[in-house]
């Protein structure tokens, strides 16, 4: 394990300290320490380092510059909403506060690559400096000359500084069009499942054995891992799961070692946080609240089910008729909702394939007429054409059911779209007794 | 004494590597000079001559040193100054004032930096001028010494000079230009450009002061040219302290470049690039793994280092996707097959995954459609499909039509090297085409 992390510029011990930290990282740790050589050596001007999200990039850089007392500036690039918050940043936590005083007001870059020299003429680098700038992809969104000039800053500062740019996505797109110093590119690769394992069993809790706990992180994994990879997501369900499986053990009703009862008590529970803590439906507060007051099947609500908000009966048809409009095309209204429609022309009526499918193109615009003469047909009693019908029709915009299209001057023909999906019209439609698949073009 | 020599000339091989590694980074991370630039003598001698004339002789110049990236325009440029200021007049008397179009983005900025350059802070003191002509001119009056009647001569170096033509009225280099073909001053204007069309940037009254001379680096090395040049970069230089240890080094290197393995990587690198810069990372990439233990550089760490350089960084992303995620791209290929590369949105990809499961009838994927709108959403944000530009944000994100950033081989690339893929996920990819 500490045999790839050998370095003659730097002390063993801290070398075997950083390796501890590092499980499963060595390789990448290695090659990085390797790319730094000794600190009084220079090394390439810009290195970029991608891969997936919590990967280990910022853990692996972080560990090994501390560990290893090397001067640092960490910066991640969503707090630094302007370039001076980066460019004090650097100087700060190279020269110390008097230095980045020094820079006016708004500063340009020209202004920080002089007071970096002026710094750097009073103390230059014995060892090299490291600028690590997180979540890169946004670099390539503030100014044009930020990335290249970061990319060169060795050459323009006349330092042993060294940037390493930490991102997700790939370089291809971060390249200016005329052309810039190209760093070196490093990828940390994904963790497999056995390392996902190895990590997670990391995390143990005291009191249990290792093995009992491995049994639980397979589990999970089992689960879980077709859908996500993610070690911050994985870590955060094994810790809120983990009381629940221990419940049956806890209570004495089963063994540590019988695995088949203590899967079969905990599958159905971590099937429902896939439905509602992995997609942040609850949050984890509430899902431990949960599991406390024990056996409340149906009592969790998501954030998604606050919007099955309980209708009027009106605006329960008025927005059953605005998913008519929206999905049914208008040549086809009067098949649907006239009493006597006469003779439809079959060839000319049925001609659809499934691209066309409005169900997967989505929602179309409809005029206000249209809607309302749908709702008229629709509704099963006589409804007066009142003021009340059409402020029902704003709330319903408000409550951003119905979206509205036409531009904000148009008063006299509003355009609206329906923002409902299937599901939610058809557990409306059920609440007033409206067959709303016969109605559909889509489903003839 | 030769027995002196002998004794001083043995360092224990930790320390050797470290001098070794010392001396050749300084060579590819921090662009040493050379002593000598090899390739380029004709240009070397025409800009040396040129600046030569200005430094000594007084007269204004101004030509414009043109070439893609890494081909070495800095490299040249400085070891001509370097040259040129062994020479004890110019040194007395020649000015320097660098500017870089990356730093000064505006003209304003880029004359604060000539006065701060020229060391005229306190001559300019608080004085207001009326324009941008009449500020260079008092700076360049200002430089004139006591007795003589002409001002020190001033070299003007630009770098990234297409930036600097992107100003408004592109006033600091009329003004320059304008120097440089009057009798004010003795200036001489050195611009760097990776852009071959930058004359065109250029304004009518702003192109017709420049002198129009051009100095082009143009690489046409041969092959054997590079291996030579990658050899040179290698060698250490005679004045190594430990003499066996370079002469050991050196024909170490001599044998890594004979070798047949080597060669054809290296000429796979040429073809795509000949530049300075690609060699210098490549040749970064073996030197990190020299080491007390590893004390040459090998054929392997060679082709270790050019497979890491010309990896894909897309197929190193779908390698660590979750299999929904696959299946996700898998359907988004099919949909660009059938559709001839319109685009899509979650609604169809969705679609065409529930038919998949049917066919399969295994309830393993069978997933809430939140779940797959997350998984849908983490391409989006790994930048593997992207919005179409003029969806308006009014539509709904399932409605949002996408398109992939992926190419149909880079996906079944990435298949066959997916770990544990299961066989019924590769089939369904596999089908329907090809």
């Amino acid at each position: 394990m500490a045999s790839l992390l050998q370095h003659p510029g730097y002390e063993k011990e801290r070398l075997q300290r950083v390796a501890e930290q590092l499980p499963c990282r060595e390789v990448q740790a290695g090659m990085l320490l390797s790319l730094m050589g000794q600190p009084h050596q220079y090394s390439y001007p810009s290195i970029f380092v991608y891969g997936h999200r919590a990967s280990g990039k910022s853990h692996v850089i972080n560990v090994l510059l501390k560990e290893l007392q090397l001067p640092h500036a960490t910066v991640s690039c969503v707090e630094c909403v302007s370039v001076a918050s980066l460019f004090e940043r650097v100087l700060l936590s190279f020269f110390g506060c008097d230095a980045a005083a020094l820079l006016p007001r708004s500063p340009s870059l020209s202004d920080f690559v002089r007071v970096y020299r002026q710094q750097r003429s009073q103390s230059s680098a014995k060892e090299t400096r490291y600028v690590i700038l997180e979540k890169a992809e946004l670099l390539r969104d503030a100014d044009a000359n930020l990335l290249p000039a970061l990319l060169r800053l060795q050459e323009l500062v006349e330092d042993n500084v060294t940037v390493l740019l930490l991102s997700e996505i790939a370089w291809d797109t971060f390249r200016p069009n005329t052309g810039c110093f190209e760093p070196l590119l490093l990828h940390f690769p994904d963790y497999s499942k056995g390392e996902l394992q190895q990590i997670l069993a990391l995390d143990r809790h005291p009191s249990y054995s290792a093995e009992f706990y491995s049994s639980y992180i397979n589990i999970l994994l089992g689960v879980f891992y077709s859908v996500c990879r993610d070690l911050r997501e994985l870590r955060h369900l094994a810790a809120l799961n983990f009381s629940k499986f221990c419940e049956p053990l806890a209570e004495g009703k089963v063994k540590e070692s019988d695995t088949h009862k203590l899967w079969r008590n905990i599958e159905p529970h971590l099937k429902k946080a896939m439905q509602t803590v992995y997609l942040r439906e609850v949050s984890s507060l509430q899902w431990e609240k949960m599991q406390q007051a024990e056996t409340e099947a149906g009592a969790l609500r998501g954030l998604s089910a606050h919007t099955h908000v309980e209708l009027p009966y009106y605006s329960k048809f008025l927005l059953i008729a605005a998913y008519l409009a929206s999905y049914n095309p208008a040549r086809t209204d009067k098949r649907f909702f006239l009493k006597h429609h006469g003779k439809i022309r079959k060839a000319n009526f049925l001609k659809k394939n499934e691209k066309t499918s409005n169900h997967l193109l989505g929602p179309k615009p409809f005029p206000l007429d249209r809607l309302l003469a749908i709702f008229y047909s629709v509704v099963d009693s006589r409804v007066a054409p009142s003021a009340s019908i059409f402020s029902q029709i704003s709330s319903l915009v408000t409550l951003q059911l119905l979206t509205q299209v036409s531009h904000d001057d148009q008063l006299d023909a509003p355009k609206y779209k329906c923002a409902v999906s299937m599901d939610f019209i058809c557990a409306i439609s059920r609440t007033v007794n409206f067959d709303i698949v016969k109605y559909l073009y889509d489903f003839l | 004494m030769s027995k002196r020599k002998v004794k001083d000339s043995h360092l224990p091989v930790g320390e050797c590597i470290t001098q070794l590694q010392t001396i050749l980074r300084e060579r590819l991370c921090h662009q040493q000079l050379p002593t000598q630039l090899e390739g380029v003598e004709a240009q070397h001698k025409h800009l040396l001559e040129l600046l030569k004339r200005t430094a000594v002789q007084g007269e204004s110049n101004s030509v414009l040193i043109v070439g893609p990236r890494g081909s070495g325009k800095t490299m040249l440029l400085k070891c001509v100054l370097r040259d040129l200021l062994e020479e004890q007049e110019a040194q007395k008397n020649v000015l320097q004032v660098h500017l870089n179009g990356l730093l000064q983005t505006d003209d304003r900025i880029a004359l604060k930096e000539i006065t701060r350059q020229l060391h005229l802070e306190n001559v300019v003191g608080d004085k207001v001028f009326g324009s941008f002509a009449e500020n260079l001119a008092f700076l360049l009056e200002a430089l004139k010494k006591g007795d003589r009647s002409n001002s020190r001569p001033v070299l003007f170096v630009l770098d990234e000079f297409d930036l600097f033509a992107h100003h408004k009225n592109q006033t600091l280099l009329y003004n320059l230009f304008d120097v440089s073909q009057s009798a004010q001053a003795p200036i001489a204007v050195v611009g760097l450009s990776c852009r071959l069309d930058v004359l065109e940037l250029l304004e009518k009254r702003v192109k017709s002061r420049f002198s129009h001379r051009q100095i082009h680096l143009l690489s046409n090395l041969s092959f054997t040219q590079y291996l030579e040049r990658i050899r040179t970069q290698l060698s250490l230089p005679d004045d190594f302290p430990d003499a066996r240890f370079a002469q050991e080094w050196n024909n170490s290197v001599e044998s890594l470049c004979e070798d047949k393995l080597v060669e054809e990587v290296l000429q796979r690198h040429f073809n795509s690039s000949k530049d300075f810069r690609s060699m210098h990372r490549l040749l970064m990439l073996c030197l990190s793994h020299v080491s007390v233990v590893n004390p040459a550089i090998k054929p392997a760490d060679l082709v270790e280092a050019s497979r890491m350089c010309l990896s894909d960084a897309k197929a190193n992303t779908l390698h660590g996707l979750s299999i929904l995620e696959l299946c996700l791209i898998i359907a988004m290929k099919h949909l660009n097959d059938v559709y001839e590369g319109e685009p899509f949105n979650l609604q169809m990809v969705h679609n065409e995954f529930k038919k998949f499961l049917q066919r399969k009838s295994n309830s393993m994927y069978n997933f809430d459609r939140p779940v797959i709108m997350k998984a849908f959403e983490h391409l989006q944000q790994l930048e593997l499909i992207r919005a179409v530009d003029g969806s308006a944000a009014k539509t709904q994100r399932e409605y949002q039509l996408m398109r992939l950033m992926l190419d149909h081989s880079q996906i079944v690339e990435a298949l066959q090297k997916y770990p544990q893929c299961p066989t019924d996920v590769k089939q369904w990819a596999m089908s329907a085409f090809g």
